[in-house]
């Protein structure tokens, strides 16, 4: 089908997109339009008015900021992939984006568009939970950060009020010899996985431990982070069994049941690449090392 | 009737300027507009990539990009990829190597491996089968493509050395 009828508006800075969204009522922000555009072709949805933020070259920026990175919200997947900062500095990003759709979604698709819309199988809101991530949010009323644990509030439900739009994100990065890893299962390359995990890993000089990170997708409504395996894993000698004890914390994580998959099959998923996940993070420091 | 707004853009190397409906699909206005109907549409909701182009030289679903959006742009169709007379390298490789049965998909294929390959100098079977996985095909179970590209490749890079 085709979109139904609306108002097109196209700000060119952060100020007017974030006046408009006060000002208009029924409006949407399209972003790289990836998942709009084909809710509005279905008409699932039609608002009344559409604020296209392409235009807009502060939200395009990936750069530095204190030890971690900032990306504006409008940076296209296939431009962070590109980038030799987050090629170096947060290879976990680059990782899981190579399983984020294809070549032509990513070409389009954006970091922060993907954070808002929030599918429950969406790779970034995971690895942005693994990094301990911080979006900002904009509004004609004043500006807010907010820790990624914050931000799903619900199914396809971030934390944004109506007249808020998702400015940036920060991403704490890891010390340079950190192992890393993202893994999902999906029926085919490129579709929308039915679970996934990424993990982050860093050692002391006796092998042991020293901090690691777990997060998954796709099984519950929002991102997951697995603390409790994260809490049981710190100061122990990395084995395999360690791994799997630890990632059977995923068991208990409440899986969403569709039409891809049952919950009992996206728990059971969810156990198993969280130990993957772990072992090639682990595996990965190793390699930092040598 | 709705919103319409002036648009100008560069399609296939021409300057094009146009009044559209601002809630025109890009792929609608290049078949419906200008008459360039080598794009194909499936699905319209960014599945298939039958209507996939080049959007300044990135492939793009042009079912998920309204025609407004290209206002300022560059856009190359599947017209824009072949010679006037003849097949293009690639588009020969296909015929050769049976990279297409129906053609329904043909030039959304097309254009996501122009970007590809002009991306990648050497990519491994297993490389193009995951650049490939944007473009679904009924007909040719995708072994032609793959071959079609391979052979593409090797001629390349020996008209290099
Ligand atoms: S018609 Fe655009 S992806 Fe299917
Ligand atoms: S050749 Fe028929 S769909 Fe691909």
């Amino acid at each position: 089908m085709k979109p139904a009828p609306f108002s097109y508006h196209r700000p060119e800075s952060v100020d007017d997109a974030l006046a408009m969204l006060a000002n208009l009522e029924d409006a949407k922000i399209l972003a790289g339009g990836q998942s709009l555009m084909a809710m509005m072709n279905f008409r699932y949805l039609a608002p009344e008015h559409i604020i296209d933020i392409n235009r807009i070259p502060e939200l395009t920026e990936i750069r530095e900021e204190g030890d971690g990175i900032r990306f504006g919200a409008m940076v296209r997947q296939r431009d962070a992939l590109d980038s030799p900062m987050v090629q170096a500095r947060c290879p976990l990003l680059i990782e899981a984006l190579e399983n984020v759709g294809h070549i032509q979604t990513r070409n389009r698709g954006t970091v922060g568009g993907s954070l808002s819309h929030l599918d429950p199988s969406a790779e970034m809101p995971a690895v942005f939970s693994a990094l301990d991530a911080t979006l900002h949010v904009g509004s004609a009323r004043g500006t807010r950060d907010i820790p990624i644990a914050d931000w799903s509030l619900g199914y396809m439900m971030p934390n944004l009020e109506p007249d808020e739009l998702l400015v940036g994100i920060t991403a704490p990065c890891w010390p340079k010899d950190h192992g890393y890893a993202f893994l999902e299962m999906a029926r085919r390359h490129g579709d929308f996985a039915m679970a996934g995990a990424g993990a982050l890993m860093t050692l002391n000089s006796d092998g042991t431990i020293a901090r690691v990170a777990v997060a998954l997708t796709g099984v519950d409504t929002g991102p997951v982070r697995l603390h409790d395996a994260e809490i049981a894993l710190i100061g122990q000698l990395p084995s395999e069994a360690v791994f799997a004890a630890a990632a059977k914390s995923a068991e208990t994580v409440a899986g969403i049941d569709d039409v891809h998959a049952s919950a009992a099959y996206r728990q059971r998923l969810a156990v198993v690449y969280a130990r993957r996940a772990l072992i090639k993070a682990h595996d990965r420091t190793l390699q930092g090392r040598a | 009737m709705g919103e319409r707004r002036e648009i100008q853009l560069t399609v296939n190397g021409e300057a094009v300027s146009r009044e559209v409906e601002v809630r025109w699909t890009l792929v609608d206005f290049l078949r419906h507009e200008l008459m360039l109907t080598g794009t194909h549409v499936g699905c319209e909701h960014g599945v298939c990539g039958a209507c996939t182009v080049l959007l300044d030289g990135r492939s793009a679903r042009s079912c998920l990009t309204l025609a407004v959006q290209a206002d300022g742009c560059d856009v190359t169709t599947i017209e824009g990829l072949s010679p006037k007379e003849g097949l293009s390298p690639l588009q020969q490789a296909f015929a050769d190597h049976h990279g297409l049965q129906c053609g329904y998909c043909t030039p959304g294929v097309l254009c996501t491996l122009t970007e590809f390959l002009e991306t990648n100098a050497d990519p491994s079977e297993e490389e193009i089968r995951i650049a490939l996985s944007g473009n679904l095909c009924r007909c040719t179970g995708y072994q032609g493509m793959v071959d079609a590209a391979l052979a593409y490749v090797a001629a390349r890079k020996s008209q290099l050395a």
